[in-house]
């Protein structure tokens, strides 16, 4: 953040009064002297109104009014109203800037600073005649508009842009400044998927910084070894250990002496992540929860004490994992347990925490059925649930999915766990899963799907192809009778081995949801959203 | 005596064609090729007809019934060895007539009104004697060896028909036919393969190896990936164990799965599969159709607490309905599911489609 702002202030150069006192305080803070906290707070304001002016070259004049009123409001809050637009625009900003900036020596400074100020004075003297007259409805209808019809500049995750090269230096550079190591990818990619990464569970990224780390926190530096290896896996354990490790990182936390909590906590998050995703792209719970955090960290009020401030958070993140995770599958399961009947033969696909509760709990009230556990090569999570199943003491079939058509005459209903449901109704899961529900339709076997609400999100997605997640491609040699035979893949030329993790399953292969706020359709899930939304 | 020796040494041919049967029956790795195991039936049969001591035609007919029946019942799923009897019991039931001198042979059972009046079965017991018809049944026999070795190269032929350049092609499992149709093919087009694994035998590597071995673009993915990269996939081509007679399948398990992703696709399904795996079976109770190998390929004995109180299952072939097929390949050319009906009247005589005589 410190680095970027340097820039920023050094390409721009201007020499107005403000101008000259940022140009103090930005050489103050070059040579190492500590700003205040109110230096910092109007250094803020006055960075964000470098950005207003630059946007008024291209962005539209409606905006800011938005930015006016958001100006004093911290730019890390993407759920609140008005700086929606904020959130967007600060990132335009900030890759359009590096255009910009090339383009500048081309034509005079001075003649640019002419023309923007007069511009700036035209339109801020049309506002003013606007203003007045439609104070009311200008104020309401820019409140009104983010929730409709958000204009959608979402920044494209990087993790899917690996063909991209002048993404992967902006990456390299942004881990570069953050101190966190890159990771390269491993082998030989399918052409279809080179958009994505793929990376070898035999160099863990955490071989290539120093422990002690002095930037990344040690319980991050382990989650990130979890999962990297595969330890932890699952999105409600991936989600429960990362709030873990932040409750860690907020205990050990100390705020610096001139910075507030709310803001700085926030910025020491960002390498954390950074990190984390390096060493495994984050899901959508992981997103949800992240985002979740960050708000309550930036609704911290200054004047708030840092222990106070601290056992608030450790409160939040409690509640956060009780409320949406625990008590969540608590509500699925007693919807879940009016659809299992007596003499019910269920069909599940590998290990889903949720679904294995469910049925462990549908045991317990003393339902009668049993269970078929369909496995899949190379992850065999299937053997994990088949486990907990049998401890528990339910009658249980285990095959693997090229044997489905065989097992499915006998299965009376299906039941599949999700990684995360899309907008359009699209179910995001284990590789395999759509497999499942296309059989199970066509033998009329009805498909059940269990999510909590807090794996919604608001992306969509029609293939596996376009986002997804490649794991180590070795993983896929098995050794049998003595012989390997895909033992040096990487030799020939024209072999490549694929691996995906996930894949989306239709929305009419699936026949209900069953979430924490009742059974539903698939296809209601942005209904779900927006509900969310107004609630926040 | 030179008789008795030629007998002895018969049956002790047959006694080891029948060990081996039983014997490769273990596991699905089809350590035999159905091809091999059709042509060394067939030689067999041929040896069976030279050797054995026989009067008559329905003598004949006789004992290569019983002893098909030995090798049936030795390894049920391989379904070739049944077929070759059937065609060998056909050659000798078209020779008699030829000998016979009657055009009978063309109207089997065609004419409805041949059915009728002529009460069923054939009135004929086969009893009449003829010189040469030893000599022309081995000659018969010696043609159907020859079209037998030709067949995985009459397939290959016909591959640049159907694969154009820039193709994804989608397999599963190993099968010889279908690696030679895309050798072949690769020769001229460039394509991209790709190969399901097909667990837990994961005879899909063997064939990805194989076919990069000929600079063909493969990959390989596990069988829960079918689905997923299947909206890519111009054509599935796959190999079959067998050709039932309503143009079903019986195939390695995995191929439903992967004929339902390509049916909602809708991506062509081409089966490659030479004539003498079309057999007359129907796809009768899964009992009798289905062939199982040890759970422990599935569920390995290192598992051991949960293993006693699972039951693991690890089916061998899976049954595809003609209506999810688009196209058989075979070496006497390419024909629709709704047609396989009318080939198999012209490869067996319905009489022969149960071997047991009687029940």
């Amino acid at each position: 953040m410190a680095d970027s702002d340097g820039r920023q202030v050094d390409s721009i150069n201007h020499s107005t009064e403000e101008d000259v006192k940022l140009q103090e305080v930005v050489q103050a803070k070059c040579e190492g002297k500590e700003l205040t906290k109110e230096e910092k707070q109007r250094l803020r304001k006055e960075k964000k109104q470098h950005k207003k002016n630059k946007k008024d070259d291209r962005g539209p004049p409606e905006k800011e009014k938005e930015k006016e009123k958001a100006s004093v409001l911290a730019p890390s809050k993407p759920a609140t109203q008005s700086p929606a637009h904020k959130a967007p625009v600060p990132v335009n900003a900030s890759a359009s800037e590096s255009p910009v900036a090339a383009e500048k020596p081309a034509k005079s400074k001075a003649e640019q600073r002419a023309e923007r100020r007069a511009r700036q004075d035209t339109e801020r003297a049309s506002k003013q005649g606007k203003k007045e007259g439609g104070q009311q409805s200008a104020s309401s209808k820019p409140k009104a508009t983010p929730n409709e019809l958000q204009p959608v500049v979402k920044r494209l995750p990087e993790h899917i842009q690996v063909d991209d090269p002048a993404a992967l230096k902006k990456l390299a550079k942004k881990l570069e400044r953050q101190q966190v190591p890159l990771r390269s990818d491993y082998g030989y990619k399918v052409s279809l998927f080179s958009h994505l990464h793929q990376y070898s569970r035999k160099n863990p990224p955490t071989q290539q910084i120093s422990i002690p780390a002095t930037v990344i926190h040690p319980s991050i530096v382990r989650l990130g070894l979890q999962y990297s290896q595969g330890i932890i896996a699952g999105s409600n354990a991936r989600s429960v250990a990362l709030l873990h490790a932040f409750k860690q990182v907020i205990q050990d936390y100390s705020t610096p002496p001139n910075e507030e909590l709310s803001r700085d906590l926030v910025n020491k998050l960002s390498p954390y992540i950074s990190f984390l995703s390096q060493c495994r792209p984050l899901s959508a719970s992981m997103g949800n929860a992240i985002k979740h955090i960050k708000k309550e960290i930036s609704n911290i009020p200054s004047q708030c004490k840092e222990e106070e401030a601290k056992r608030r958070l450790q409160e939040c993140i409690d509640s956060y994992i009780n409320e949406k995770i625990i008590l969540a599958s608590e509500a699925i399961s007693k919807y879940a347990i009016e659809k299992i009947s007596d003499g019910d033969v269920i069909l599940v696909y590998g290990c889903s925490s949720l679904v294995n509760h469910i049925l462990c709990e549908a045991f317990e009230k003393q339902r009668k059925f049993r269970v078929i556990v369909v496995d899949s090569r190379p992850r065999l999570e299937g053997r994990e649930a088949l486990r907990r199943l049998v401890k528990k003491g339910i009658r249980c079939t285990y095959v693997l999915i090229s044997a489905l058509s065989y097992i499915l005459p006998e299965v009376s209903k299906v039941f599949l766990g999700a990684h995360a449901l899309l907008a359009n109704g699209y179910v995001m899961s284990r590789v395999g899963t759509s497999q499942i529900a296309l059989v199970a339709k066509a033998y009329n076997v009805p498909v059940l799907v269990c999510c909590e609400t807090y794996k919604f999100c608001e992306r969509v997605q029609t293939d596996s192809f376009v986002s997804n997640e490649l794991d180590d491609p070795d993983d896929l040699i098995v050794t049998r009778n003595g012989k390997t035979h895909l033992e040096n893949w990487q030799t020939v030329k024209s072999l490549g081995l694929l691996n995906l993790v996930y894949d989306v399953t239709p929305p009419d292969f699936v026949d209900l949801v069953i979430t924490d706020l009742g059974m539903i359709p698939c296809t209601s899930v942005p209904v779900v959203l927006r509900v969310k939304n107004v609630d926040q | 005596m030179p008789g008795a020796d030629k007998e002895t040494d018969l049956s002790e041919r047959i006694e080891s064609f029948l060990s081996e049967l039983k014997r490769c029956g273990r596991g699905a790795g089809s350590l035999r090729d159905s091809a091999e195991t059709a042509r060394e039936t067939t030689a067999l049969l041929r040896r069976i007809t030279a050797q054995a001591r026989w009067g008559n035609a329905g003598e004949l007919m006789e004992i290569i019934r019983k002893e098909g029946r030995r090798m049936t019942a030795a390894q049920p799923s391989e379904t070739t060895v049944g077929n070759m009897v059937r065609r060998v019991l056909k050659i000798i039931r078209e020779e008699y007539a030829r000998s016979r001198g009657s055009s009978e042979e063309t109207d089997q059972q065609e004419s409805l009104h041949k059915l009728l009046t002529s009460g069923g079965s054939s009135e004929d017991n086969f009893r009449q004697h003829f010189a040469h018809l030893k000599a022309n049944v081995i000659e018969a026999i010696n043609e159907l060896l020859t079209e037998l070795e030709g067949t995985t190269d009459n397939i290959s032929m016909q591959a640049l028909e159907h694969i154009h350049s820039n193709e994804v092609i989608m397999t599963i499992g190993r099968s010889r036919t279908v690696e030679a149709f895309l050798k072949d093919a690769a020769r001229k087009r460039k394509f991209h393969v790709i190969v399901a694994e097909c667990a837990p035998f994961c005879q899909g590597h063997e064939m990805a190896t194989s076919l990069c071995k000929e600079d063909i673009e493969t990959t390989v993915i596990p069988d829960a990936a079918i689905f997923a990269v299947m909206s890519r996939v111009n054509k599935v081509i796959i190999g079959t164990q067998t050709v039932l007679a309503n143009g079903g399948l019986r195939a390695v398990n995995g191929t439903h799965t992967l004929a339902l992703a390509a049916k909602h696709h809708s991506t062509p399904l081409i089966v490659c599969a030479p004539m003498f795996k079309l057999s007359p079976q129907f796809p009768n109770e899964e009992d009798t159709f289905h062939k199982f190998v040890s759970p422990h390929e599935v569920l390995p004995f290192t598992e051991g607490e949960i293993l006693s109180k699972v039951n693991a299952h690890c089916p061998v072939f899976d049954y595809v309905p003609p209506e999810l097929i688009t196209l058989f390949i075979s070496n006497i050319g390419g024909n629709a599911p709704s047609y396989i009906y009318r080939l198999m009247s012209e490869l067996y005589h319905p009489e022969d489609h149960e071997l047991y005589t009687g029940k």
